[in-house]
């Protein structure tokens, strides 16, 4: 009885618990995202060290840890410079030193971090820049650079920079393969703030460089846009269609339960088995034919025959068809009668009620059907990389040479590009900055297409005087 | 006196009209939904430009006539038929029958106001658009005529593109007559088109079915015995499917043939 008692007054209280801890985790998600994904861009103070040893070098303070087996912590640095003398024969641009042997930690304001296109980034000394045969030092020499990297890409002088990593050779560096320089020691609050606004700038508007572990994922966010719109231009017509046939016109019998019921079911295929289906039915079987008929000139290499958009979007419309023939028709059945009765008794045929009542009072119904399926889609990568998404194509699917919509061109898909950052590159610890943003972006990128979708249907709503 | 009763049931007595006078004829009609009768045999003739009502206890059956009347059983596929229904001595099941047409000139309006999630203007609009193209003047001018007739103008002129759906209930009720009038039907059915309004709402669409039988024929489905005796001439009592007495209303409420309506009337019944 005491049991019950307690039960009874606890039972909201576990209810809204359940809520509070999952609003938190998701909370906390976000909050990593936010912070990790936009802390990536900030210019992190660089550092001069003097080992114990005698060796000095110069690198960005990432994180301390335990050592692993005795007392004391160890601090891991980027050093970058992959191409100098004073890089390790393992290809690491990390580099793990135990605090003891640190001799002495210098910030000075000349440490220069260029970011650079086969490299990646340098950190260390400009000692000059040359420029058809004139030579600046110095300060000079970063002013120069500074001035020659605010202009346009393609308008750059051609000139070399001579630059000296802290316990290597000087090496000659030319100034067309860097995009970025900073100097993050001399930096005021102001200027960082600025330089962080461009670094976002340019990781949401620029190719990937030196092998997806820099740069910006433009060609991912345009990838996965143009891949979600081009299916849901293919799904929306087959699942609505689908649903009112469900709906209005199919007699309600054992049979039309036995479809619902199998559709329903269909959502819950795992995407790997539509990815394998696509590759299949639509790359191997129609792409293949589609080759052998219209572009038999350009074979053995495929045109079709090969994952691409086209078949991205197929494979993903197939995916999130049952979503949209559930939700759609859902929203169809809490459409009264009354209101379908009204239009026939006032003379309106079968299809003019449809179009002119039902269709209208179901839109959105439909809205939240684009919704699901958009919020499925753009995060789906399995089915993707069976069926046309690529580690790098540059070349984004709209441009402007004919026929503008490129449907075979293989595209970057920025869940794709989340997985092989994180597990296919050179360096696990360069890539953990970059997923967090990546997948910042991809978490936006949805949130940013439903809440389009939702202020549409609120807007529908509105217009008609129905609740919201 | 079962037995009278039993044997009155028989011979039903029902006032007949002559051809000329008659808009709707119901002739030994049937109806079943997915086999279970609703309808029994039931003949009956709708005087034009009357107010005729149906009164009986709930599922008699009366809904269900008034909604073969402009085929709209035609809906449910479970619906099975058999007898005849003319509607200016025409069949109304015949194959050549325009169904879209028939129901434009036997409008409906319904328990419940069903306005569509539209502007009270596009409301009124729906069926003229359904129609010929109307230029938009005369189009203005139709709706402006049938928000009149349905009493409703007055209160929405100002804004007759607000959405329906913000109208009280007694103005959606007229909304949707309004709706109905538009078309200019011959017959208009209402059925228990006041059950969902409050008393002044009701007194309103009473006015108004008064108002509307100098241009049409209404055929009103009630629970409301008051409400019969108010506004209707003619009154036929259903139960179980059956028609069991049609007379005059003065007739049915004052001096009724058979004890059975007697009963119903007064609400001695079960």
């Amino acid at each position: 009885m005491s049991h019950n008692m307690a039960w009874r007054g606890l039972w909201p209280w576990l209810c809204a618990a359940s809520v509070a801890l999952s609003l938190l985790l998701l909370g906390l998600l976000l909050a990593l995202l936010l912070s990790r994904g936009l802390g990536h861009f900030w210019p992190a103070p660089l550092e001069a060290v003097t080992l114990t040893s005698g060796e000095t070098f110069a690198g960005e303070a990432i994180r301390e840890a335990k050592l692993p087996d005795q007392p004391g912590h160890e601090r891991l640095y980027f050093i970058g410079n992959r191409d100098s003398s004073e890089h390790d024969p393992h290809g690491a641009r990390f580099r793990w030193i135990n605090l003891e042997t640190i001799a002495q930690r210098d910030t000075s304001a000349r440490l220069v971090r260029l970011s650079r296109s086969p490299w990646g980034d340098f950190i260390g000394r400009l000692e000059a820049l040359e420029q058809g045969g004139q030579r600046l030092e110095g300060d000079a020499a970063w002013q120069a650079l500074s001035q020659a990297l605010a202009q346009p890409e393609n308008t750059r002088p051609d000139a070399q920079l001579m630059l000296q990593p802290l316990n290597g050779d000087a090496f000659m560096q030319p100034l067309e393969e860097v995009y970025r320089a900073s100097r993050p020691n001399a930096m005021t609050w102001l200027a960082k703030v600025r330089y962080w606004g461009t670094g976002v700038g340019q990781f949401l508007s620029q190719g990937p460089r030196a092998a997806n572990t820099g740069g910006g994922v433009w060609p991912a966010i345009f990838g996965t846009v143009v891949m979600v719109i081009v299916m849901s231009v293919i799904v929306m017509p087959f699942g609505v269609l689908a649903a009112i046939y469900l709906n209005e016109i199919a007699e309600q019998n054992r049979f039309t339960r036995l479809v619902r019921i199998g559709v329903r079911n269909l959502a819950g295929v795992p995407s790997i088995v539509y990815g394998v289906f696509g590759l299949g039915a639509f790359v191997y079987g129609i792409g293949s034919t589609l080759d052998e008929w219209f572009f038999s000139a350009r074979l053995p290499s495929p045109t079709f025959g090969t994952g691409g958009l086209l078949w991205a979007s197929l494979t993903l419309a197939l995916l999130t068809l049952p979503v949209v023939i559930v939700a759609t028709e859902e929203g169809l059945a809490r459409i009264p009668d009354a209101q379908r009765e009204g239009a026939v008794a006032l003379g309106a045929t079968r299809l003019e009620t449809l179009t002119r009542v039902v269709l209208p009072m179901a839109a959105p119904a439909m809205l939240t059907a684009l919704i699901l399926a958009v919020a499925r889609a753009a995060g789906e990568v399995a089915p993707l990389m069976l069926v046309g998404v690529a580690k790098l194509a540059p070349q984004v699917p709209i441009d402007a040479t004919f026929p503008y919509l490129h449907l075979e061109r293989k595209f970057m898909h920025l869940g794709y590009h989340i997985f092989d950052t994180a597990f296919h590159g050179d360096s696990m610890q360069a890539a953990i900055p970059l997923v967090y943003a990546t997948a910042l972006l991809l978490v936006l990128i949805v949130l940013v297409l439903n809440l389009t979708a939702i202020f549409l249907r609120h807007y529908l709503r509105r217009k008609r005087g129905q609740p919201c | 006196m079962l037995d009278a009763d039993m044997t009155d049931t028989e011979k039903t007595p029902a006032v007949r009209f002559a051809p000329e006078h008659c808009s709707l004829g119901i002739e030994r009609l049937s109806l079943a939904y997915a086999g279970k009768p609703a309808l029994n045999e039931l003949t009956l003739q709708i005087p034009r430009h009357r107010i005729t009502a149906f009164i009986g206890p709930s599922g008699c059956g009366k809904s269900t006539l008034l909604r073969a009347l402009n085929r709209l059983h035609d809906l449910n596929p479970e619906v099975t038929r058999r007898g005849r229904i003319t509607f200016e001595g025409e069949d109304i099941h015949a194959a050549n029958t325009h169904v879209a047409e028939l129901r434009r000139r036997v409008g409906m309006v319904f328990q419940a106001p069903n306005p569509f999630p539209m502007s009270i203007y596009e409301n009124v609009a729906f069926g003229l658009r359904l129609q010929k193209r109307l230029k938009k003047r005369q189009r203005d001018d139709v709706i402006e005529w049938a928000l009149r007739a349905a009493a409703l103008w007055d209160e929405v002129k100002d804004d007759l593109h607000a959405s329906a759906w913000q109208l009280s209930g007694g103005q959606q009720q007229r909304l949707v007559i309004a709706r109905t009038l538009a078309v200019k039907p011959d017959i208009l059915l209402l059925d228990e088109p006041a059950s969902a309004l409050d008393p002044i709402s009701t007194l309103k669409i009473e006015e108004l079915m008064g108002n509307l039988k100098h241009q049409l024929t209404l055929v009103l489905v009630t629970h409301n015995m008051q409400q019969a005796a108010r506004v209707s001439d003619y009154t036929a009592f259903i139960d179980d499917g059956r028609l069991i007495e049609y007379g005059t209303t003065d007739d049915i409420f004052t001096n009724p043939r058979l004890q059975r309506t007697e009963n119903y009337i007064t609400g001695r019944m079960n």
